[in-house]
């Protein structure tokens, strides 16, 4: 589904990718972590279409296409999506219209017929309690003081409707509470199936305990620097990750 | 020429056109009327047009105006327009009284008022003066006149939109008032006059929209008295949806008494230059004074909003808030003004002004002025100068949401908090047309 080599990407003029290479096939969940400022965010950024981010080199192959010719909006229409780790706050922008429009250009680009007020409403009101996102919010403006386990919790309800074939979620777990957290790792079990892949950025093993990783990579100053299974995540709960650091550096100097 | 030569020529040709509308009055130019207009022709001539020089007209430069010879609209053939060509200025949806203006001369065909009560008033100031020619003295008093374009409105004044309410009554339809400018080949000079007075315990809803079925330049040359006394309620909307060659300057005089509660929502989108100026006077206490505005800015135009909220007593609530979006070059001014007088404790006076740019070459210069004397109060100001927000933009197209629907939104999002403020439902979506019409931009 997405395969990324020896992408390279710079902000600023500062080198922040220094070559990822990774391959995500249909029906995995792919982890990544790594310490503050190592690149996690910039890569699902870059992924998302980012206009901030200069892409110096490389390639990123999705479902065939060349994802870095594509605009943000095109990459979602494609099947992209992106759970924002600062989901935006859009003042004045109501958040059920803007979710429909979103479903509707993204059913337009699938060949399948938009969706009425009433149809979009029946759809998501299931979705509403299964994320357990109380019912206000989906008449305010989109994100505008909502708390930050809402915020996070209205990324996964929008996955959830919107269904993409690939959903990059930045610490979608971060600022959650255990029952909030609970219930979106069930959101996101409910959404994957074997057509779709996830990519999560994580800090903490425990969002694995419920979203159980085929992979888990170590990125550290913009590079995967160690790639394991779901035991990974144990270890570097247990010991940090100055041991894959060091032995990085060792490896490197050589 | 030298400047001074050049001033006094382009005051003869005003003075000239003075000359042809008083031979056109006949009869009337002996009246009292007519007097009070040759007193405010005077104090345009003593104070000729601003100029940049002009603290108030700082950033308002009339250059082009001059370029124009503008003959009167009482000189001119009149327009002749049937019911149906008007359909689609009106603002529809909910049942109002109608007042139609050609040139600034009131339209008794094209008009339709509905039965009111007694002693209520809806229709022309020259039937209005006919009827009760002592309000004459509250129609204006040009001695007190102190801007130039405003005497100049004085001295041409022949009619305008005039709505009496009595004590103790609330007429429920809005009025409706529409204004047809220009004319196929005349630069016309249209000089409307209008008078709103709500008397005690009364309300009224007015709308009014300047438009043009032409595309010449003309000069809208309009003032609006407002009166609102005791416990009144009034909400004044004025949508300035002028053709895009035509000057329009406004002057609207807001004068408040006892707990009295007065709206503005001026909207402004249309003219090459338009000056959209509000004076506010509470003149007692537990008055609310609210100002809305939106200004919308596309290839060259100069979109001038002046506000001047005078606190002269204790315990007022004034609230401002005035967004505007340009593109292109246009340019914008915001110059709102607080005065906060000594007697004015428990003043509450809250103003923002907010502006996105859509182009690297539109600009907006905006002065916000608190001026405060009294020590227990609690006022507000804020002015921001931005661009559409791109990280919202970005969150948008993430979406799969196309960047030009996204912008629209943005743009939606962005003047949502002047257009909820609307209290005509039905005139909501009419606005939010007229936005996504006059920017080109997807409508959403
Ligand atoms: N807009 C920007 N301007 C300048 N530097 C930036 C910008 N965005 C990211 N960076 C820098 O790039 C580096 C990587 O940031 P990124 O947000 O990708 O880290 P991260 O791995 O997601 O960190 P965290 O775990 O704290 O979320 C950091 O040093 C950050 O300061
Ligand atoms: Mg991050």
């Amino acid at each position: 589904m997405l395969k990324i080599k020896d992408l390279r990407a710079s902000i600023e003029e500062k080198q922040i990718l220094k070559g990822i290479n990774l391959e995500i096939k249909k029906g995995e969940v792919h982890a990544i972590m790594g310490p503050n400022g190592s690149g996690k965010s910039t890569l699902s950024n870059i992924l998302a279409g980012h206009e901030a981010y200069e892409v110096t080199g490389g390639t990123v192959e999705f479902e065939g296409k060349d994802l870095l010719e594509l605009e943000a909006d095109e990459r979602a229409r494609e099947g992209i999506f992106l759970a924002f780790q600062y989901p935006v706050e859009i003042p004045g922008v109501n958040n059920a219209t803007f979710l429909r429009t979103s479903l509707n250009e993204i059913r337009k680009h699938n060949g399948e017929p938009e969706l009425s007020g009433k149809e979009f409403l029946d759809l998501i009101k299931v979705k509403m309690v299964e994320i357990g996102l109380p019912e206000n919010l989906i008449q305010r403006s989109v994100n505008q003081g909502f708390s930050g386990g809402e915020k996070k919790r209205n990324e996964i309800f929008q996955m959830s409707v919107l269904n993409p074939k690939l959903a990059l979620l930045d610490e979608t777990d971060s600022g959650l509470d255990i029952d909030a957290l609970k219930i979106v790792a069930d959101g996101v079990n409910k959404f994957k199936n074997d057509d779709n892949a996830v990519l999560l950025v994580t800090h903490y093993q425990r969002l694995l305990n419920y979203i159980v990783p085929d992979f888990v990579h170590v990125l550290y100053q913009g590079k995967i620097i160690k790639t394991g299974g779901k035991e990974l995540a144990y270890e570097l709960e247990e010991k940090g990750y100055d041991w894959i650091i060091n032995d990085f550096k060792e490896v490197e100097s050589v | 020429m030298n400047k001074d030569k050049a001033e006094k020529s382009m005051i003869n040709k005003w003075a000239e056109n003075f000359r042809k509308f008083e031979a056109g009055l006949n009869g009337e130019s002996k009246s009292e009327f007519h007097k009070s207009r040759q007193n405010a022709f005077k104090i345009f001539s003593k104070l000729g047009f601003p100029s940049i020089k002009n603290e108030e007209w700082k950033y308002t430069n009339l250059a082009k105006f001059h370029k124009h010879e503008f003959v009167h609209a009482s000189e001119i053939e009149e327009v002749k327009y049937k019911k149906e060509d008007i359909e689609k200025y009106l603002f529809k949806g909910f049942d109002h009284h109608l007042l139609v203006f050609v040139n600034g001369k009131y339209s008794e065909k094209l008009s339709c008022v509905g039965e009111t009560e007694n002693n209520v008033f809806i229709g022309s100031l020259c039937d209005l003066l006919k009827e009760k020619p002592e309000l004459l003295d509250n129609v204006y008093k040009g001695e007190n006149n102190t801007s130039a374009i405003t005497a100049l409105n004085n001295a041409f004044t022949q009619d305008g939109a005039a709505i009496i309410v009595p004590d103790n009554k609330v007429i429920e339809k809005p009025v409706q008032v529409l204004y047809l400018n220009g004319t196929q080949n005349e630069k016309v000079h249209i000089t409307p006059y209008n008078l709103i007075i709500a008397g005690k315990n009364s309300g009224v809803k007015i709308l009014t929209s300047y438009n043009s079925t032409f595309e010449n330049v003309y000069f809208t040359n309009a003032v609006t008295n407002i009166n609102a006394d005791e416990n009144a309620h009034v909400d004044y909307y004025k949508i300035q949806n002028e053709n895009e060659n035509a000057f329009h300057v406004h002057q609207v005089n807001i004068e408040q008494q006892k707990s009295s509660n007065v709206s503005s929502y001026s909207l402004s989108f249309g003219s090459q230059l338009a000056r959209n100026e509000i004076i506010a006077t509470l003149n007692d206490e537990d008055i609310d004074c609210n100002l809305f505005g939106l200004y919308l800015g596309k290839d060259n135009q100069h979109i001038d909003n002046h506000t001047m909220i005078d606190h002269a007593n204790p315990n007022c609530r004034s609230n401002e808030l005035y967004k505007g979006i340009l593109d292109d070059n246009a340019h914008g001014v915001f110059s709102g003004k607080v005065l906060v007088r000594q007697d004015a404790q428990k003043t509450d006076a809250y103003q923002s002004n907010k502006t996105i740019l859509l182009s690297d070459t539109a600009s907006i210069d905006t002065k916000p002025q608190l001026e405060i004397f009294a020590d227990d109060v609690k006022c507000s100001h804020g002015a921001t100068i931005g661009h559409l927000d791109e990280e919202a933009m970005f969150y948008l197209k993430t979406r799969g949401i196309p960047t030009e629907l996204a912008n629209s939104m943005l743009i939606r999002g962005f003047v949502d908090d002047v257009v909820q403020t609307i209290k005509i439902e039905e005139l909501k979506d009419q606005i939010n047309h007229i936005i996504f019409d006059h920017l080109h931009k997807i409508e959403i």
